[in-house]
């Protein structure tokens, strides 16, 4: 078997995000950049698999600017085999990624596509719904726990109710959880050793995707700030504000 | 324990200026050098905090050419103020007063933690392998006592010290010549001045903790390349200390506060001089209408010449901050750090091919220009310990008559953990309440930091006697650490009338002022998990 882990460069999640004046986005420069957080547990789960025996090759793949490779450089430290970058400048959207995937996936012929249930930047999570769409494969979303057997996949699903267990064909696309497992840290020598493994470096234009946006952003800005709280001295007057000031009883 | 190990001709402990131009250096010297550099921070630069205004000299005999490898060094300074606050009044003294070591005019305003970012790429070009997010956490030893190399932290260790399924265990680094540019208060440094005596003969070592926002201000009050500096309020006339202000690029600017760490009031917030400091009306009409983007504190070393620890052992060297080589009354420590690297690289490049040893750096330090250097401001930082007025006096002396060329050396008496007098002899301070407008909340502060500790791990700050902060410390001093920390790390809290310490050691900033100011250096500060700690953007 054969998996495809997609991994996205987002703004590191321990970074307070700034919007910028002109409400034309967030501030990047100067800000640590790391791999998705939910990616991470996609390609921890694609290397486990691997190492149990029931893979051959994990290939890692970013579509993105030229620094968005440090996201695949990571992943090969921590066990995929070869690395694929893709790459566009540029505003990104969930369906020209998709689009970009589909070719890849045509052209790689993996039997499982791994990713992040959403990514933390722009909380999408659509990336793995339209690549489903577009190959028409089965799809597992928010998985917390994945089973292989045979050519079926067990798939655990972090639903609103609970857990939900479903039963997939392969070849098959699943978002994975941050509930999925524990990403392991990239140990030094392997670090150095994933200097060597091989990323192919694409041209999105190459692949005659049209990555243009379809949406149009009007404005960023911050939430609005929320106001101090008050102490009431007794029910009766927390009902009177709660009833007349809040309006929600 | 079995750990994996890997061989370099040199290893460099820490990404700052220092260890970044002792391996720009090493591989200009020679490029077959096996040369890798180990940080502690998730990338080159998170961990770095400075004013800064920067001099290029050291970066002159570097890179000559670096005008022309887009480094991060754009803002000219091209203006510069030094006021005398009172409580509301400000005096403005003409900078002509000011001696040499204080005029500014050919530096830049940069940001250190970018600086470092540019020199890494510099050095990686070179070859030289660049680990972030790998704290060195111990220091290795051949059977002749000389040093081997160093460990780096075991990584997944859950809080009781048990390996968690991620365990990692660390690898050993084994250098033919280990440099260790940990900067101020190094951990690792810190063992090796004591293993080899290096401080032998030395006065104690001296620090200071230094504050940093930055500002996006209004156009209207933004001079870029304007260089501001204060003294005076709200300190009194006993504690060291000044503002900095400096006006960069895109409308931000770079606010400081530097306390000395001698400071004898235990119920003194050096945070909360700084918080103070900014509602002065000379500080609040130019940031009023600002928005503050970042936070940050760190120690610094101020001690200078006579505090310098000898910066060669067997089989390594002592580089930057982590021996001490700031250059105070110029309140500049990154050309002089870049240039004990460069000397140091000079050093091991012979020391290699020649065989020669280690002492050499003594003699090409003695002979450099930053020898020259820290011995003419030698004697600046000592007079103000008779106060402010004073020596303002005696260094109008010492730097304007007499360059630095005085025939003694002015001593450093205590360490700053001996300096806290007992708190029922000392006044209670009342600091004003924070506006959140101006002035804010230390949780809010580290908010902007960016900083994590990844949850499960032990705690980095470590008490040699758990009890002593609620059985000695707290009734004689009142606890400092609740004030002395920038990051809200240390509380006492009350559980049913009993006193407990608390150690919020995910907060920690790696400033490691508590574990230079504790009285009874009861607390050490060791290396957390890698890429813990802040994640600071253009400080």
């Amino acid at each position: 078997m054969k998996i495809l882990v997609a991994v996205k460069r987002v703004i590191d999640y321990n970074v307070q995000i700034r919007v910028k004046e002109d409400g034309t986005g967030v501030v990047t420069d100067n800000v640590k950049m790391s791999t998705n957080p939910p990616d991470d547990n996609a390609i921890e789960e694609a290397v486990k698999i691997k190492e149990g025996g029931k893979a051959k090759e994990v290939v890692a793949i970013t579509v993105g600017e030229e620094k968005a490779q440090e996201t695949v450089r990571k992943a090969l430290a921590v066990g995929a085999d070869r690395g694929i970058h893709v790459k566009v400048d540029g505003i990104l959207e969930p369906l020209a990624v998709s689009k970009i995937l589909q070719k890849i996936v045509d052209k790689e012929k993996p039997d499982l596509v791994f990713m992040g249930k959403q990514a933390i930047d722009d909380d999408c999570n659509q990336t793995g719904q339209m690549l489903s769409a577009l190959l028409n494969w089965p799809q597992a979303t928010f998985a917390s726990k994945i089973d292989i057997k045979d050519n079926k996949l067990e798939v655990t699903r972090e639903i609103d109710e609970g857990l939900e267990t479903i039963e997939i064909n392969v070849p098959a696309i699943v978002t994975c959880d941050l509930r999925l497992n524990e990403p392991r840290y990239a140990s030094l020598p392997n670090i150095m050793k994933a200097k060597k493994k091989p990323i192919e470096e694409i041209v999105a234009s190459d692949l005659g995707v049209d990555v243009s946006p379809r949406l149009e952003q009007l404005k960023v800005e911050e939430p609005p700030k929320r106001k101090a709280g008050i102490k009431v001295a007794n029910v009766a007057e927390l009902v009177q504000k709660l009833k007349n000031e809040a309006k929600v009883i | 324990m079995s750990r994996e190990s890997m061989e370099y001709d040199v290893v460099i402990i820490g990404g700052g200026p220092s260890g970044l131009s002792t391996a720009i250096k090493l591989k200009q010297l020679d490029a077959n050098l096996n040369v890798c550099l180990l940080e502690k921070a998730s990338e080159i630069g998170a961990h770095i905090l400075s004013g800064n205004v920067f001099e290029t000299r050291a970066l002159d005999e570097l890179l000559p050419n670096w005008r022309e490898l887009n480094s991060p060094i754009k803002t000219k300074v091209t203006k510069e103020k030094f006021l005398f606050l009172g409580k509301t009044k400000s005096l403005s003294w003409p900078t002509w007063l000011l001696p040499a070591v204080q005029q500014n005019h050919k530096n830049y305003i940069i940001s250190l933690a970018n600086l470092c970012r540019w020199l890494a790429e510099q050095a990686e070009t070179l070859g030289v392998e660049i680990f972030p997010g790998f704290p060195a956490s111990e220091i290795l030893y051949n059977e002749d006592g000389s040093v081997k190399g160093v460990a780096t932290q075991d990584m997944g260790i859950d809080k009781n010290g048990n390996k968690k399924d991620s365990f990692e265990p660390g690898i050993e680094l084994l250098g033919k010549v280990t440099v260790f540019a940990e900067g101020c208060r190094g951990h690792l440094g810190k063992q090796l001045i004591e293993n080899f005596e290096l401080n032998k003969g030395k006065d104690p070592q001296q620090y200071g903790i230094g504050f940093k926002e930055i500002w996006e201000i209004d156009d209207k009050n933004h001079e870029e390349g304007l260089v501001m500096h204060t003294a005076g309020w709200p300190l009194d006339n006993n504690t060291y200390g000044g503002s900095f202000m400096y006006h960069a690029e895109n409308k931000q600017i770079f606010l400081g506060y530097v306390i000395g760490l001698d400071y004898k009031n235990p119920y003194l917030s050096p945070y909360d001089e700084f918080q103070r400091f900014k509602t002065h009306p000379a500080i609040k009409k130019i940031i009023e209408g600002g928005k503050r983007i970042s936070y940050g504190a760190r120690a610094l070393i101020e001690g200078g010449f006579q505090s310098l620890p000898k910066m060669f052992m067997p089989g390594a060297l002592l580089v930057g901050c982590d021996a001490g080589t700031l250059n105070m009354p110029k309140i500049k420590g990154s050309h002089t750090a870049m240039k004990s690297g460069m000397i140091a690289a000079e050093t091991i490049n012979e020391h290699l091919k020649e065989k020669k040893d280690l002492s050499i750096y003594e003699n090409k330090f003695k002979n450099s220009w930053l020898y020259k250097e820290l011995y003419e401001a030698r004697n600046v930082k000592p007079s103000f310990s008779w106060g402010l007025i004073l020596g303002i006096i005696f260094t109008g002396i010492d730097q304007i008559l007499f360059r630095g060329k005085l025939p003694f050396t002015l001593k450093h008496k205590h360490a700053d953990h001996e300096t806290l007098k007992p708190a029922n002899q000392m006044p209670k301070i009342d600091y004003p309440k924070y506006d959140n407008v101006i002035t804010f909340d230390k949780t809010s502060s580290v908010y902007l930091t960016g900083t994590n500790h990844a949850d499960n791990q032990p705690v980095h700050l470590k008490l040699k006697d758990p009890d002593l902060p609620i059985n000695y410390t707290l009734e004689r001093f009142n606890e400092p650490a609740q004030r002395y920390c920038p990051a809200g790390v240390y509380e006492i809290q009350k559980e049913n009338d009993i006193n407990k310490f608390v150690i919020n050691s995910q907060n920690c900033i790696h400033c490691k002022t508590c574990d230079i100011k504790e009285p009874s250096q009861n607390i050490t500060w060791v290396t957390p998990e890698g890429s813990g700690g802040p994640r600071y953007g253009n400080m």
